[in-house]
């Protein structure tokens, strides 16, 4: 099949199944996007996370263009962007002209309830998958859990969080190399 | 046709300083309503449901509501697109730097720290959406009233699932929205 096709489907497939906000993609560009098309390994996916984090924009966008972008150019980072937007246009115009109070339908709230529960397991997972990638010494390891401890506290915005550790990751790794130099 | 361009530009300014994923969106939603008056602060808190409630990401969903509510389907498609064209142009001017400096110890280092945050925020994430769907954090009974036992079993059973076959995510979200209509969860 054409690459920009599969890109576009791809996406299609993350977007319609991207339960809770961008975040929760990770269970599925996991699957689809490192395991099935190999287009990313866990580590590139991480760092599109950070950086959509601290650029404008959408995250689940801004990572469905950049995947896109690598595997083919500008026309895939366009390609995977439609695709990832796709099934929410169609979706949110259908719920928009039919049903005026949706999210209280009772159907919609118990199917929703199950699906909650089933994304928690999913992105617990994913993140305990992540986390073997990323948290790879003890500095890191600090990084993680300071992040997670203040995203989840509401204390500092994701924004600085994601700056601060960069920084933080520089300084380390600077401290790592005078002492081997010594 | 001159509201259509309107929509356009209102969304595309928020494509281009919303910075932090969908409910960064926010802000600029309310302020977007004051000045065009296309929607009222309660409008918006019923957007955010709808957006919540619909596969997709929360920014997209929003954007495709609001402009669907004010000119139908052409507005959805408007709003959307203008949304995520600066998304767009922006990362691929990341991305061609990134190429180039790839091998650069500094973008190593950054990225060293980078990815440990950035698997912290999607552990935050996490505990947002086990916050709303595992536990009750406005309990003021006993201890055992915290849990909230159907969704629990469902997710140990999803857990279990997951470990044993590993199924596609597909798979599991559908299968645990069938339960949680026909076991009215």
């Amino acid at each position: 099949m054409n690459l920009l096709a599969e890109l576009f489907i791809a996406f299609a497939r993350i977007g319609a199944f991207t339960f809770g906000g961008g975040y929760a993609m990770l269970p599925m560009i996991k699957r689809e996007i490192v395991e099935k098309h190999h287009w990313a390994s866990e580590q590139e996916v991480l760092d599109y996370f950070a950086i959509g984090q601290v650029t404008p924009g959408i995250i689940a966008v801004n990572t469905a263009t950049f995947i896109g972008y690598k595997m083919a150019g500008v026309a895939g980072g366009v390609a995977a962007t439609v695709g990832v937007i796709f099934p929410s246009v169609v979706i949110i115009s259908i719920v928009a002209a039919f049903f005026t109070s949706f999210a209280d339908l009772p159907v919609v709230a118990h199917a929703f309830n199950g699906i909650r529960a089933c994304v928690c397991v999913l992105i617990l997972s994913a993140v305990y998958d992540m986390a073997k990638k990323s948290v790879i010494d003890f500095p890191a390891a600090i990084i993680f859990i300071a992040v997670a401890a203040a995203a989840a506290m509401n204390i500092i915005s994701p924004f600085f969080l994601v700056v601060i550790s960069g920084a933080f990751g520089v300084v380390i790794q600077l401290i790592k190399a005078r002492k081997q130099v010594k | 046709m001159n509201e259509i361009f309107l929509l356009a530009y209102h969304f595309f300014i928020t494509g281009l300083f919303a910075v932090g994923g969908g409910l960064a969106t926010l802000p600029f939603l309310y302020d977007m309503g004051r000045k065009t008056g296309w929607f009222d602060a309660a409008d918006v808190a019923n957007m955010v449901a709808i957006a919540q409630s619909t596969p997709g990401p929360t920014g997209i969903n929003m954007a495709t509501y609001v402009g669907f509510h004010r000119f139908g389907i052409l507005g959805a498609v408007v709003g959307t697109a203008s949304i995520v064209f600066p998304s767009i142009v922006i990362i691929i001017i990341i991305s061609k730097a990134l190429t180039r400096f790839k091998e650069s110890q500094l973008v190593q280092d950054i990225f060293y720290g980078l990815r440990p945050a950035s698997t912290g925020l999607i552990l935050a994430a996490a505990f947002g959406v086990i916050q709303i769907s595992l536990i009750n954090m406005g309990n003021t009974g006993d201890f055992i009233g915290y849990f909230r036992f159907p969704e629990l079993t469902l997710a140990a059973l999803i857990f279990l699932l997951h470990k044993w076959k590993k199924p596609h995510p597909i798979f599991l979200i559908v299968m645990a929205g069938i339960i949680g209509v026909v076991f009215k969860i």
